[in-house]
């Protein structure tokens, strides 16, 4: 699925439109811990937390991830858009809270690959 | 300033740490905290001691002491700081926290770890990632750091992120912290972080050179070492 058709379907803002929205969205995840991420999010995810910092940037580029969604009316901090703009990440926001995002991007036939846990947390 | 009055700024960073500028070299660090009126200070990079020798050999001679430290990220990824007198102990928690690390560096993404000798010289580049998560607890960090004879103090508890406040909701008033540290930026009431039930310290989370110093805290102290300063902060020095 294209990001832009994820966008307009479920009415995401556009904080940060990195390389563009035309990128491929292969799978979701949904984490708010950076390591959490790093060690098992995937190549092509649109990954869902409530962090704003920049680091979440770094994370996004070095993972290669399709993009990042703030959720809960979360806005990024100005540093946050800076890096992204500098790394060419997308980073959009919504107004839901995870949980409900996660559930439209199931029913828009979005899905996560079922992972071996690594690690603990 | 008074005899007997050290002012202490015990959170910096080195080129070391990812995030900081690599102008944080030794010499330059030395000569800033001097120049700032500091009497010690603090190297705190992340999840490394890699650049505290450096520093410290830098500083010989001077009226500064350097606490050798780093910045911990624990597996909840609040961060706390770990300072020590000798380096020994700071040696055996460095070996701890960097088991537990993932990963490796990416510069492009997370910027340059890079380790000096006290004359500013690049020596080598630290190839894991120092960004990442030590796989202790904060629980397991503060205890760790008490059992080796540290000053443990959780960074930043005012910000929103990497604060021990923020990732665990509160601060659990059972963990054997010495002092919650406030950041550069905070300008409301203490109360609300005096009554976690700990003393309160600000320092310049300095990443470059000319932010050392920009917060720090005085004591009354006849010198600026750990033992010194936790009996200050247990006699209730420190921020009001």
């Amino acid at each position: 699925m294209r990001l832009s058709e994820v966008v307009r379907a479920l009415g995401l803002g556009v904080r940060a439109a990195g390389p563009g929205l035309e990128s491929e969205v292969s799978g979701g995840y949904v984490s708010d811990l950076m390591s959490d991420v790093i060690a098992n999010a995937e190549a092509g995810d649109l990954w869902l937390t409530v962090q704003i910092h920049a680091n979440i940037v770094a994370v996004a580029a070095m993972k290669e991830l399709a993009g990042i969604v703030l959720v809960g009316s979360r806005e990024p901090e100005a540093e946050t858009l800076r890096k992204a703009g500098e790394k060419q990440v997308t980073v959009l926001a919504s107004s839901l809270p995870a949980f409900e995002l996660a559930g439209r991007l199931y029913q828009l036939g979005l899905r996560g690959r079922e992972r071996h846990a690594a690690g603990g947390v | 300033m008074p005899p007997g009055v050290c002012s202490v700024d015990l959170h910096v960073h080195t080129c070391l740490s990812p995030c900081a500028d690599n102008g944080m070299v030794p010499t330059l660090i030395v000569e800033r905290a001097l120049a700032a009126g500091l009497q010690a200070i603090g190297v705190c990079d992340h999840n490394s001691a890699g650049n505290v020798a450096a520093v410290r050999e830098a500083a010989g001679g001077l009226p500064l002491r350097v606490l050798g430290g780093m910045e911990i990220t624990t597996s909840e990824e609040a961060h706390i700081l770990a300072l020590f007198d000798e380096l020994e102990g700071l040696r055996l928690l460095e070996h701890r926290v960097q088991a537990g690390l993932e990963g490796l560096n990416d510069p492009e993404a997370w910027g340059d770890q890079i380790l000096v000798d006290a004359r500013d010289q690049p020596v080598g580049i630290e190839e894991r990632l120092l960004s990442g998560a030590s796989a202790l607890s904060a629980e397991a960090t503060v205890r760790e750091i008490q059992a080796l004879g540290g000053l443990a103090i959780a960074s930043h508890v005012d910000r929103p992120a990497f604060s021990l406040a923020e990732q665990l909701g509160f601060v659990p008033p059972e963990l054997p912290l010495d002092a919650l540290e406030l950041s550069f930026h905070f300008r409301g009431a203490r109360a609300a972080f005096l009554a976690f039930g700990f003393p309160l310290v600000s320092f310049s989370d300095a990443h470059f050179p000319e932010d050392i110093g920009r917060s720090r805290t005085a004591f009354r102290v006849a010198e600026p070492s750990v033992t010194e300063l936790r009996r200050a902060l247990r006699a209730g020095q420190g921020v009001r």
